[in-house]
């Protein structure tokens, strides 16, 4: 028989590396991953699910990491931004694209885009500018129009950087 | 944003969700979490315990039932799961359809059908489809299993027959019969925002069944003009005509996106619109 309690041991992977953290139930993931992990790539925007700002990958599959409980992620696998680049700082192919294509301007809702972009490109690695669309859909920009940005995704489909 | 201090349980097992559920008042079953979370940032919601389903594998399968009759949809199913499954697009590809334009990709990998039916916020995509698709809703309790109609289940504005102590474990849609048609239209707000109003109509050699959704807590079938289609003239002249009056039979809320009167007008286009595609759908 399962009980109920207000703080949860929880084991996440994230990035390649084990954590294991006691964390309040009522904590949101994405607290979790700024506040206890100082892995403040990922941002909170509109914290209501719709800017998409906060968005992680968990088992492969972008999700918004403030519309969740650390204590949901529990025995999961996440990749945030920072898990993108090399150790040594060598760029994915894709933010390699978003610098060519000056893909960013604040840069606030590039973390989510990059992490949006990516599990678009792992499950279809030739999207079509409709598909970069539809996949990019929960990721607000304010700055650039977007146009930069699905650029950016596409000519990584169509192999423009290396 | 800080949450309010909440009791948490993750049950490996149905019957350890479902005792949880029924001896802590103030207990909410917590699924894909895409709006039980934000209601609780808001403090809209703010449940005592939170019973987490994400364990429970046996309410994320999607299969047949024994006769094959219907698509047997486990509670914890997430959209993202109907969008790719291969037994919703044999059986009831309209669920596919619909599920790939619910808010983003993000929220389709975590928000599941079970949470989305058990909110019933009136706006929602799946309780006016699984009200015209026929759909039947299995509840366990301590007590037993029971199963009940769209019509049951749909109580009120975030309301459902799921009572406390209760678990919405399946939802059963019956599988499309050769020659049905179905379609789902409306106005959303932005490509794929939250309906303004919105109209799923499915036709058969049964008949024609229309669900509304946006004009009511819950879905409302519009019996009127399905009674006028059942003659099987489908031509638009014909779908025009028996529509006409539906919009004046119905008492929709107005809000900033539509007045009641013009909520009522958009109902009565998008059931036309819905049934005059699911026609063309039906004829193969």
């Amino acid at each position: 028989m399962s009980t109920t309690s207000t703080t949860r041991t929880i084991s996440v992977e994230i990035n390649g590396t084990s954590y294991e953290r006691n964390v309040p139930a009522s904590l949101l993931l994405v607290h979790f991953l700024r506040d206890d992990l100082d892995l403040t790539g990922t941002h909170v925007g509109c914290d209501t699910g719709s800017c998409g700002a906060c968005t992680v990958q968990l088992g492969g599959e972008a999700i918004k990491s403030c519309c969740m409980l650390a204590v949901q992620a529990d025995g999961a696998s996440i990749t945030t931004v920072e898990g993108l680049a090399s150790d040594e700082g060598e760029l994915t192919p894709l933010q390699q694209s978003f610098h060519e294509h000056h893909a960013l301007q604040c840069g606030y809702c590039t973390p989510g885009m990059l992490m949006s972009a990516t599990a678009l490109l792992e499950k279809n690695p030739r999207p079509s500018e409709h598909e970069v669309k539809v996949a990019l859909q929960g990721n607000i920009c304010r700055c650039t129009g977007y146009w930069n940005i699905i650029e950016a995704v596409v000519a990584v489909g169509e192999g423009e950087t290396r | 944003m800080l949450l309010r201090e909440v009791e948490y349980a993750r049950p490996a097992t149905i019957e350890e969700a479902i005792a949880l559920l029924s001896e802590h008042d103030g207990a909410r079953a917590l699924a894909g979490g895409q709006t039980l979370v934000n209601v609780m940032k808001a403090r809209a919601a703010s449940p005592d315990v939170l019973v987490d389903l994400a364990d429970l594998t046996e309410l994320r399968t999607i299969s047949f039932s024994a006769d094959q009759s219907a698509l047997e949809i486990g509670a914890m199913v997430t959209n993202t799961m109907v969008i790719s499954s291969s037994e919703v697009e044999v059986a009831r590809p309209i669920l596919a359809e619909v599920a790939a334009t619910i808010a983003d990709v993000q929220i389709r990998n975590r928000g599941t059908v079970g949470g989305n039916v058990c909110v019933n916020d009136p706006t929602n995509h799946y309780p006016p489809l699984l009200a015209a698709l026929g759909a039947t809703f299995t509840i366990r309790s301590t007590s037993g299993e029971r199963t009940v109609s769209a019509e049951e289940f749909f109580v009120g504005v975030y309301v459902t027959a799921v009572s406390e102590g209760e678990l919405l474990t399946k939802i059963s849609v019956p599988t499309r019969k050769p020659g049905t048609g179905d379609a789902m239209a409306g106005i959303t707000l932005g490509a794929h925002g939250t309906y303004v109003a919105s109209a799923v109509a499915t036709v058969s050699s049964e008949g024609v069944r229309v669900a509304l959704g946006c004009v009511s807590s819950v879905p409302v079938r519009a019996t009127a003009m399905e009674d006028r289609l059942a003659g099987g003239d489908l031509s638009e002249a014909a779908v025009r005509a028996a529509a006409e009056g539906l919009a004046a039979s119905l008492d929709p809320p107005s809000d900033v996106h539509a007045n009641a009167e013009y909520r009522g007008h958009l109902a009565e286009v998008s059931a036309i619109r819905a049934v005059l595609q699911a026609a063309e759908r039906a004829k193969g």
